[in-house]
């Protein structure tokens, strides 16, 4: 479903900045993956160009989807083929209804993939359908996108978003950072609801703590812009327990 | 045709409005002196009093400056360059009886801006006073309007068939002298709408005036009167286009408001003046006073706009809050993109007791455009337990466009409430980022963030405009980033 190939980036303002030196990199359908690494090491921003953020500008390489480039498309365009980003930090959107930024979302990319639009009251009974997954009340429904929200109930309105639209492709950017145990569960039950065969996740962690509740096929350790490791969920706690120095040590041996 | 639909094709799309309608003018020279204020005078055939007061807001004039304190740049007008009176020729030179006797041209003018007058094709639920240039055309359903009593027609009518009403307020609420433009207004002022809603009178339907200037040399000098007696209601909204010529046009209106005892008058404005374009080139010089009277206890007087058009925008709507526990208020969009420049506000001018006032003001600045908010909140002494709430926000979309706040409060009653709050914000990549990962494109993108932002004031306006002012906001900002 996805590849990326060799993938280089810089910061578009600044090019001597390099943020991805080489990442490699194949999703599957029906994959959960999960990508750990210290700070700084690339993984929010690998979320941002997949996505197709307009400050990062791609020097080398390449990402397929389906087979085709998306490096020429804009992020709305990557949207309508269902590539999704949960947002580390959601934006604000004062004086817009949750509700009505979903409807307009849903059915631009329904109108793109050819799917039926929905009418108010059916995505209305759609919404509401959703918002049991992460526990929120309708109330949520109304309430301008994002603005004023907590922290946490930010974070689960990114997954509610998730859940509305659908999509085949999503990239969780350290959606469970800053939750407590019981808004991490709603949020990896939401992630377990969701996952399918016909899609794929990318949770991009800090932390192993949520890999207690979604069970990843394949763990990513990135450190310096690049992949250094690749394994199976051993080996998520494996960096739980002895932090990621093994790992830079090595890297800088090879 | 439904409201919706005419609304749409009134504010919709890149700014089609701009066409020109050819149609033969009577002769009239330009400039400005006694002899033409009576020449206006002599051909609207008007009475005495109204020749005196246009003479004498005339000497007013003369003596005063134009003003230079607002926060806008421009080359002043020629005054004695402006052909202050455009008339098209009639039949056998008199006002139109019916539909029949309007040049065909214009009638397709008015179509074409999606405010048909034809009885088979009128707008439902909504009566529409058409001014073209100095002339109000027609105006429609004013025999059902005069069933429930109301009055509808042009001013120069109303002066005509209505004396006493309109000599008794015409100039109460803006005197001749009031300020420059004011002054002017007063000397050479030709049609705007008149309304009277007598008592216990709820007005029965929409009223609205359509304002185009179509004549290159002429400006537009329109005068407005609305009267509400005591216990009725009344909602009026206007709306304005123009062609798109090289030059600038001026456009210098006075609006007088009226309420009695528990009277409410909602006044809302959709201005869509042609704005010049990318460098700045042409575009009209809206410099407008618009002021309404809480004459009675319990009235209540609401302006709502939505400014998108104009090179140059210098508008006060204000309210002077007389009567005890009377209400003003006053919520605002204010667009400006590319060269436009907009200093823009309102004056509550609290007297009586318990009086309120809301003022809720949202400014969106794109491309090199400035735009300023500036508001007075003055508490009379004898004003005991008055209220303010201000609110005025500043969106600034991209790095070369200006926002600007000049609020002014004078309180003389240590009981009044005044409260302000302000904040500027941008419409940042990261916001777009976000909403384009949702799926829409940049411009819809912008245009969510904007009317967002506007909602509150969006929400004022009829139902039936509210959708199209929405729609005009997201046009207005098109492709602003780059």
């Amino acid at each position: 479903m996805l590849e990326i190939k060799d993938l280089h980036v810089c910061v578009e303002e600044d090019p001597s900045e390099k943020i991805l030196k080489g990442v490699n990199l194949t999703i599957n359908e029906g994959e959960i993956h999960a990508i750990m690494g210290p700070n700084g090491s690339g993984k929010s921003t690998l979320s941002k160009v997949v996505a197709g953020h307009e400050a990062y500008e791609v020097t080398q390489g390449n990402i397929l989807y389906n087979g085709e480039s998306i490096l020429e498309l804009e992020a709305d365009e990557r949207a309508h083929l269902g590539i999704f980003l949960a947002f580390q930090y959601p934006v604000e959107v004062p004086g817009v209804t949750n509700k009505n930024l979903l409807r307009q979302a849903y059915n631009t990319i329904a109108e793109e993939q050819g799917r039926e639009e929905l009418d108010p009251l059916q995505f209305e009974d759609h919404a509401r359908e959703q918002l049991k997954l992460i526990d929120m009340k309708e109330e949520f429904l109304e309430r301008s996108v994002n603005a004023g929200f907590s922290g946490g109930e930010k974070k689960r309105n990114e997954i509610f978003q998730m859940a509305v639209l659908q999509p085949k492709l999503a990239f969780l950017d350290e959606t469970d950072s800053g939750l407590d145990i019981d808004a991490l569960k709603i949020v990896a039950n939401g992630i377990n609801e969701l996952s399918g065969e016909d899609n794929a996740v990318v949770l991009v962690t800090h932390y192993q703590r949520i890999l207690d509740y979604v069970q990843p096929d394949h763990v990513h350790v990135m450190i310096d812009g690049k992949i250094a490791k690749s394994g199976d969920k051993d080996l998520a706690i494996k960096l739980e327990e002895e932090g990621y120095d093994w790992l830079s040590e090595g890297a800088s041996v090879l | 045709m439904s409201e919706t639909e005419a609304l749409e094709s009134m504010v919709g799309g890149e700014y089609k409005y701009g066409f020109t309608t050819d149609v033969e003018y009577e002769d009239f020279p330009n400039g400005i002196n006694e002899d033409i204020i009576r020449e206006i005078s002599r051909r609207k055939d008007e009475p005495e009093w109204v020749l005196e007061f246009r003479l004498e807001a005339f000497e007013k004039w003369k003596q005063m400056e134009e003003p230079d304190w607002p926060n806008v740049e421009y080359e002043k007008p020629d005054f004695d360059n402006i052909q202050y009176y455009s008339s098209t020729k009639k039949k056998d030179g008199k006002k139109p009886e019916s539909l029949d006797d309007v040049d065909p041209q214009i009638l397709e003018t008015y179509e074409k801006l999606g405010i048909p007058l034809q009885e088979q094709k009128q707008l439902q639920g909504i009566a529409v006073d058409a001014v073209f240039d100095s002339e109000s055309i027609f105006t429609t359903f004013k025999e059902k309007l005069a069933e429930a009593g109301v009055i509808f027609c042009s001013i120069s009518e109303a002066i005509q068939d209505h004396p006493e009403i309109v000599k008794e307020y015409m100039g109460s609420v803006v005197p001749k002298g009031d300020n420059f433009y004011a002054a002017l207004n007063s000397a050479v002022f030709s049609d705007g709408s008149f309304v009277y809603v007598p008592e216990d009178t709820v007005c029965p339907m929409e009223l609205s005036t359509y304002f185009r200037i179509n004549n290159m040399q002429s400006g537009q000098f329109e005068r407005t009167l609305i009267i509400c007696e005591d216990n009725s209601h009344v909602s009026y909204l206007e709306g304005c286009t123009a062609p798109q010529y090289q030059q600038n046009q001026l456009h210098a209106a006075v609006v007088e408001l009226v309420a009695l005892e528990d009277a409410e008058i909602k006044y809302s404005t959709i201005q869509n003046w042609y704005s010049g374009d990318e460098k700045g080139q042409g575009g009209i010089f809206n410099f407008v006073t618009k002021r309404g009277h809480c004459r009675g206890d319990n009235s209540k007087i609401s302006w709502t706009q939505v400014e998108t058009g104009s090179a140059i925008t210098w508008k006060y709507p204000s309210v002077i809050l007389a009567g005890d526990n009377s209400v003003g208020e006053f919520y605002s969009v204010a667009v400006t993109n590319q060269r436009q420049q907009a200093d823009t506000g309102t004056k509550m001018i609290h007297v009586g007791k318990n009086t309120k006032s809301t003022i809720i003001s949202k400014g969106i600045s794109a491309g090199e455009s400035n735009n300023s908010y500036r508001g007075l909140v003055k508490i009379s002494p004898r004003a005991d337990g008055a209220q303010n709430y201000s609110v005025c926000d500043s969106m600034l979309i991209g790095q070369t466009c200006g926002a600007h706040t000049f609020p002014y409060i004078e309180s003389a009653n240590p009981t009044a409430k005044v409260e302000h709050e302000a904040s500027t914000s941008r419409v940042g990549e990261e916001q777009i980022f976000y909403l384009q990962q949702r799926g829409m494109d940049e411009d819809d993108a912008i245009s969510l963030i904007v009317n967002g932002f506007a909602k509150e004031v969006l929400q004022e306006l009829p139902m039936e405009f509210a959708v199209e002012a929405d729609k005009l906001l997201g046009i207005k900002l098109e492709g602003s980033v780059g």
